[in-house]
């Protein structure tokens, strides 16, 4: 396997695609977005039930590759517990590293997906999820990744 | 007998390395390569020949217009059209079907009316029905395909049912690009053709796969792109019975389409310039008249045999593949070449990326064909299709990467 590969698919990315975290339907949600990615159909549903400002409790649901069920897993993990402005600065964070191949400055799961810069059609699969959950939070019922640049 | 070994050095592009490996050009049905002679075709057009078609009156512009009208000419024998005026060229399958769906759909659907589809069809040959639908006020109905993993086909029992009076149009897909059925096109309109109900195949895998008669199989429309049977991109061609080109108003409007115009109002000219407003492409059109020299050449008799048997022996050695869901018809009599095929653990653009790291080239997704893929729990499958240059060899390239990726996500 090539060096870009292995990169691209790390132990921490098969680890939540075989497993992954807070999957399913949050009954107690207040919020829930829906990302489709149209290229390919990928899909990937976010729920959360905010707590004032705050992500209470977080889940999703959907198919799609690898990349983008592990990054919506790990997100959820990422996600529990921060305001939405710390959700949009981590997502800041990982749009980063997916598009550009950089390190986080912090030791994080996040660094898994800076593989993901080296193969440009899988970006997107990598922020549905996010995509969703920064709907999300907005209070919007859907997006679609073509209207992002990503 | 083609020599199939020979063939793949027609394929300039088919001799190179994919991340170190040689090229297993396994797309086919999203696009074929084209031969040597077409792409020479194309440049000695442009060398030679370049001039705006049916306008001037010097030697450049004869001779592009007799080469475009030459390859019309060709085209019309390639599907067996009485009359080269049934060939209208086009971009391709899609605008081919919306030139139907819009023209002759305005002219004859109202409310009340109903467009039969199939469940199995491709995007292009439904969303412009549904545009169509929409501002007539008609409505869609769909023959049901059968079966968990659609080996079944189209549900045949259920089709004369499903004619009924206010159906005026059946459009369906002589060969599925998702699963690989070949439709039973003859018998298709023949059944429609008994209520009087207009028939339109979108011919966009069958074109370069095997023998395609119009006459013979007796539709009214058959719609087909030419970078899908070894031709360039951007051109295709819609085929349609005389008798109802020459009542279907123009699709768009512009030059070369009208025989008089004052400032209000317009008279056009008859099929096919009625429906070829503006510059044609023509340079794509002698182009693609070449790729029916080639295709020809080899036999499509000969080429369908060749296919489906490499799609016979891809459906036999992927089914040993541990979990493999195949979709489509069990008996290779039924089936194109093609293979589509899911995993129940890992997901098509995984095993689709795993495969370009052996220099395999597959489609992973919905190919177009997502209402038919949620009905059968899938949000897609990998797609493996064959063309004359594919070899054996490739196949067991192909199973041997597979099993790797299975061996990858699921230990
Ligand atoms: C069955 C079928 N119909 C229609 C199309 C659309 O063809 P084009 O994109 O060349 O217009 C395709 C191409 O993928 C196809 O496979």
């Amino acid at each position: 396997m090539s060096a870009d590969l292995s990169e691209l698919y790390q132990q921490v990315i098969l680890d939540h695609n075989k497993r992954p975290r807070n999957r399913g339907r949050l009954p107690a949600a207040n919020r829930v977005a829906h990302g489709d990615n149209p290229s390919c159909g990928d899909q990937c549903s976010v729920y959360l039930r905010m707590d004032g400002d705050r992500i209470g409790d977080i889940s999703f649901d959907g198919s799609g590759c690898a990349i983008s069920q592990a990054s919506a897993s790990l997100m959820t993990t990422l996600l529990k517990g921060r305001s939405s402005a710390e959700a949009a600065e981590l997502y800041k964070n990982f749009h980063e590293i997916v598009t550009t191949g950089k390190e986080p400055e912090e030791i994080s799961d996040i660094a898994a997906f800076a593989g993901v810069h080296a193969f440009p059609a899988r970006i997107k699969c990598a922020t549905l999820g996010w995509h969703a959950a920064i709907e999300a939070l907005k209070g919007g019922p859907n997006v679609t990744t073509e209207s992002h640049t990503d | 007998m083609p020599n199939w070994n020979d063939i793949r050095r027609d394929f300039p592009i088919l001799h190179q390395q994919v991340n170190g490996k040689p090229l297993v050009y396994l797309d086919n049905a999203a696009t074929a390569q084209k031969p040597r002679v077409v792409i020479d075709t194309l440049s000695r057009f442009y060398e030679r020949d370049n001039a705006n078609v049916h306008r001037g009156l010097h030697a450049l512009s004869n001779r592009a217009t007799d080469a475009f009208e030459g390859a019309r000419t060709r085209v019309a024998k390639f599907i067996n059209a009485a009359d080269s005026a049934e060939v209208i060229f086009t971009r391709g399958t899609t605008e081919s079907i919306n030139l139907v769906a819009a023209s002759w759909g305005e002219a004859n659907l109202k409310k009340g009316d109903v467009i039969l589809l199939t469940e199995m069809e491709h995007h292009s040959n439904l969303v412009p029905w549904q545009l169509i639908a929409a501002r007539t006020g008609a409505t869609l109905r769909y023959v049901p395909v059968l079966g968990a993993n659609a080996e079944g086909g189209l549900d045949l029992a259920v089709l004369d049912s499903l004619l009924s009076p206010e159906v005026k149009i059946f459009a369906f897909t002589h060969i599925s690009n998702s699963l690989g059925t070949i439709n039973p096109v003859v018998e298709l309109c023949a059944r429609a053709r008994a209520r009087g109900i207009v028939t339109v195949i979108d011919g966009a895998q069958s074109i370069g796969h095997m023998p395609v008669d119009v006459r013979a199989i007796d539709c009214d429309f058959f719609a087909f792109s030419g970078h899908k049977m070894a031709g360039v991109t951007g051109i295709g061609a819609l085929y349609g019975r005389r008798a109802l080109l020459d009542a279907m108003p123009p699709y768009q409007g512009g030059g070369g389409m009208i025989s008089n115009v004052d400032f209000f109002t317009s008279r056009w000219k008859p099929s096919p310039e009625r429906f070829e407003a503006g510059t044609p492409n023509f340079a794509d059109a002698v182009a693609l008249g070449a790729a029916c020299d080639y295709l020809d050449g080899l036999g499509r008799e000969q080429i369908a045999k060749h296919d489906a048997e490499l799609a016979a022996l891809a459906y036999q050695k992927l089914a040993t593949l541990p979990g493999i869901r195949l979709l489509g018809p069990t008996d290779p009599a039924l089936r194109s070449g093609l293979v589509s095929f899911a995993f129940p653990d890992v997901h098509a653009h995984d095993v689709v990326t795993f495969a370009d790291e052996d220099g395999i080239a597959l489609r992973g997704g919905h190919h177009c064909n997502q209402p038919m893929m949620r009905k059968l729990g899938l949000t897609g499958t990998t797609r493996a299709s064959f063309y004359v240059y594919n070899t054996p060899e490739e196949i067991d390239l192909l199973v041997a990467n597979l099993a790797k990726t299975l061996k990858f996500f699921t230990g």
